[in-house]
């Protein structure tokens, strides 16, 4: 069972200084636009897997090596991420 | 597994036979799985190898069914650490299935229902080294493990294993498949520990 995308952010604050789960997404299967925490977050599997709720393409891949975050954002079009006092 | 003193964690995984490098033991079998499970009725599966230069070869469920099976007991790694040893297979060697297609080709990408794509070379799926299986311990392959049919190449990290297998595109350069593009590594041997890019 997927949980949401919210489950990300612990592995992605220690790559932006800035909350993903936030900033909103636009898919690049379907133009779909939503926040990052909406997402559908399959977790048990060799990494993460935030696929779109409007069409299931992959948007957010993150895999944890011990030594590195590797973070693939192809299934994205852009990352909107709203910055603290503006 | 209870608790292990420093000292000798190193030691006691290489102390179990057939067990590589940083794995533990389960006897259970985990389920991975990357997006929804497929469900695909067996009147509309197909399985086609697709050569570099587009010739194409495809089996549907009755005449895969017709070709020559072999049973196989293998031990499967996954990268997430587990092992499990003497799992026992039925499935279709991919030597029959590459028999009659004419390539040179030296890669292959690994297509499954549901999108999922990994990366094997071709010397990787010839000489007895890898199947479809659709048989698992005796019993039809759960979709939840990848039925009604899936790739098992044992020798390599279980991520290459795909569930849900439909084909198979013949390459001449090598090229990154769902988790490789996304920070695995492009072989995968778990006897050299072969997990992440770069290992
Ligand atoms: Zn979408």
């Amino acid at each position: 069972m997927p949980l949401d995308g919210n489950a990300m952010a612990g592995d992605l604050r220690e790559i932006f200084a800035v909350d993903v789960t936030a900033a909103r997404y636009m898919c690049a299967g379907c133009t779909h636009t939503d926040a990052v925490g909406t997402l559908m977050l399959w977790h048990q599997s060799p990494g993460l897997v935030a696929r779109c709720p409007n069409c299931e393409d992959v948007v957010i891949r993150v895999v944890r090596a011990p030594d590195r975050v590797f973070l693939d954002l192809r299934g994205s079009v852009r990352l909107e991420v709203p910055l603290e006092g503006s | 597994m209870g608790i292990i003193s420093r000292g000798f964690g190193g030691r006691r995984r290489e102390s179990v036979p057939g067990l590589p490098p940083g794995q533990y033991l389960t006897h259970d079998f985990p389920v991975l799985s990357a997006g929804p499970t497929p469900r695909i009725p067996l009147d509309r599966w197909r399985f086609t190898i697709t050569t570099e230069t587009g010739d194409k070869t495809s089996w549907n469920w009755t005449e895969f069914q017709a070709l020559p099976a072999e049973d196989v007991t293998v031990d499967i790694h996954c990268v997430t650490k587990w092992s499990k040893l003497g799992t026992t297979w039925r499935g279709v060697s991919l030597d029959t299935l590459l028999e009659d297609v004419e390539s040179s080709a030296d890669y292959t990408m690994v297509h499954s229902f549901g999108g999922y794509t990994t990366n094997v070379p071709m010397e990787d799926l010839l000489d007895g080294k890898a199947w479809v299986a659709y048989k698992f311990d005796g019993e039809d392959l759960e979709p939840e493990h990848g039925g009604p049919a899936r790739l098992v190449v044992p020798h390599l990290y279980f991520w290459k294993s795909a569930k849900w297998v439909n084909g198979l595109q013949l390459m001449g350069d090598d090229e990154p498949g769902f988790w490789e593009a996304a920070g695995y590594h492009m072989y995968g041997d778990p006897w050299r520990e072969q997990r992440y890019q770069g290992d």
